[in-house]
């Protein structure tokens, strides 16, 4: 029995129409079905915060959603996080300056949790950042350089205001 | 790590999930997705049907209303955690909330998936025990309430029957001047709490305690009232000596075990935790006073 159904929905800014099978998760929908490959899979049960995706502009993990879930929704992916092909966002320019990352696995998750985070707390304490990934895991930069480069991209967001 | 296959339903109202629940074998309800999900993934659960409530007309609210928040069962705990109600009328919720997970997980996870899931361990469901919550479910035949204190029968097993589904929990409001605090102790933020506790206090105006709430989280299968705590403070003024030695009685508690802590270890921290609970009730207790 493989039950499908057509999922019609937005993905950074761009209409997409497809079938999935109802058991699919938003995460393999988006990465298999859509190619949309910058989304990452670590654990697939929410515990490593790669395939965070930002639905309705709010941050949810893509492995704990099912793609039928995502019918009438707006997702954005780390794909969409940068203004053009050329540009970084401010908070990618801050994650490249300051080393925020390395093997760039956790980075998807890590980039669209801080998205929300600084559009939602745009002056924070490196405490509110460190609490702000504590459900993303990266196992090489020791998370320093990530909580500095979340606070340098709220000083370059704020500066750009 | 996929899901097994199933047939999904997305029913737009309540009495249309009662039916597909009375209808279907093997069904399992999907709200928030948060613990479901990972179980669906892991092959935990291998359900012939999912009933998915997320497009389920009015079960998501916060209102007041006879004393009691009352919070639809499909509200995310994102809305718990920012909404200027809950943090006016039920402050223990609020401050419970912090620990529940990531905001990631708290902008999907919902208050009637919390309590359905029964984790010994949640967050919420240690509020709901403390604050002496009332869950209503719904049937085929029509509502019924289930007092908080009854709800749990086994580990993770909530009083529901199959073909019911939880669509409100009502949380008796505490007195304005009330004290209220929440502790616990995870490996690391955001963890599940290895034990926490939850305490409310009253006072009357000569600074004795009149009514008392102390809550275990995490130690059992289900939260632990710890009555002996409560009645030890009922009528006497909470200094740190009274507090001390009334939370030394959270160490008999039945403890669980597992690969986090052993039983002896939940039984330490019930004591600390208590206590520590009660410290932050009493002084929110005294903030009111000064005022």
């Amino acid at each position: 029995m493989t039950e499908t159904r057509k999922v019609a929905l937005t993905v950074n800014g761009k209409r997409y129409e497809a079938e999935a099978e109802v058991r699919l998760t938003l995460a393999d929908f988006l990465r298999h079905t859509l190619g949309l490959t910058g989304t990452h899979l670590g654990c697939e049960h929410g515990v490593c915060g790669a395939c965070t995706v930002l639905l309705d502009g709010q941050t949810a993990r893509s492995c704990l959603m099912l793609a039928v879930q995502a019918e009438g929704h707006a997702i954005t992916t780390v794909e969409g996080l940068a203004p053009s092909a050329t540009e970084l966002s401010p908070l990618q320019e801050a994650f490249r300056d300051n080393h925020g990352l390395q093997c760039g696995f956790c980075t998807p998750g890590m980039l669209t949790t801080l998205t929300e985070f600084l559009r939602d707390n745009p002056n924070p304490t490196e405490q509110e950042v460190r609490i702000a990934i504590s459900g993303n895991l990266c196992r090489c930069t020791g998370y320093q350089n990530i909580v500095l480069a979340a606070l340098d991209a709220a000083k370059r967001l704020q500066a750009a205001r | 790590m996929k899901p097994p296959p199933f047939s999904y339903h997305d029913p737009r109202t309540v009495g249309d999930a009662v039916a597909l629940l009375g209808r279907l074998d093997n069904a399992k309800l999907l709200a928030g997705g948060q613990s479901m999900m990972p179980m669906l993934n892991m092959r935990f659960v291998q359900p012939d049907h999912i009933i998915d409530l997320n497009r389920v007309d009015g079960l998501a609210y916060i209102r007041e209303a006879n004393g009691a928040i009352e919070i639809g069962a499909m509200t995310r705990q994102r809305d718990i955690e920012f909404s200027d109600l809950i943090r006016k009328r039920c402050p223990l919720m609020h401050e419970a909330i912090q620990h529940v997970g990531h905001r990631q997980t708290r902008n999907r996870g919902t208050i009637g998936g919390s309590l359905c899931h029964l984790d010994p361990s949640a967050e919420l469901v240690t509020v709901a025990a403390a604050m002496d919550a009332t869950v209503t479910v719904q049937g085929p035949n029509g509502a019924r309430q289930i007092e908080f204190a009854a709800f749990p029968v086994a580990f993770m097993t909530p009083a529901i029957e199959l073909n019911e589904l939880v669509t409100a929990v009502r949380f008796p409001v505490w007195p304005d001047a009330h004290g209220y605090g929440f502790s616990e102790f995870s490996r690391r933020h955001g963890d599940f709490a290895i034990v926490s506790a939850a305490a409310l206090l009253t006072e009357d105006s000569a600074g004795k305690i009149t009514r008392a709430s102390v809550t275990l989280g995490g130690i059992a299968v289900a939260p632990v009232r710890a009555t002996e705590v409560e009645q030890a403070l009922i009528g006497h003024a909470p200094d740190d000596k009274l507090l001390r030695e009334a939370c030394e009685s959270c160490r008999k508690y039945d403890a669980i075990e597992d690969i986090h802590a052993p039983a002896n270890y939940r039984q330490h921290l019930a004591t600390v935790m208590s206590r520590r609970a009660l410290e932050q009730a009493r002084a929110r207790l005294n903030s009111h006073a000064k005022r």
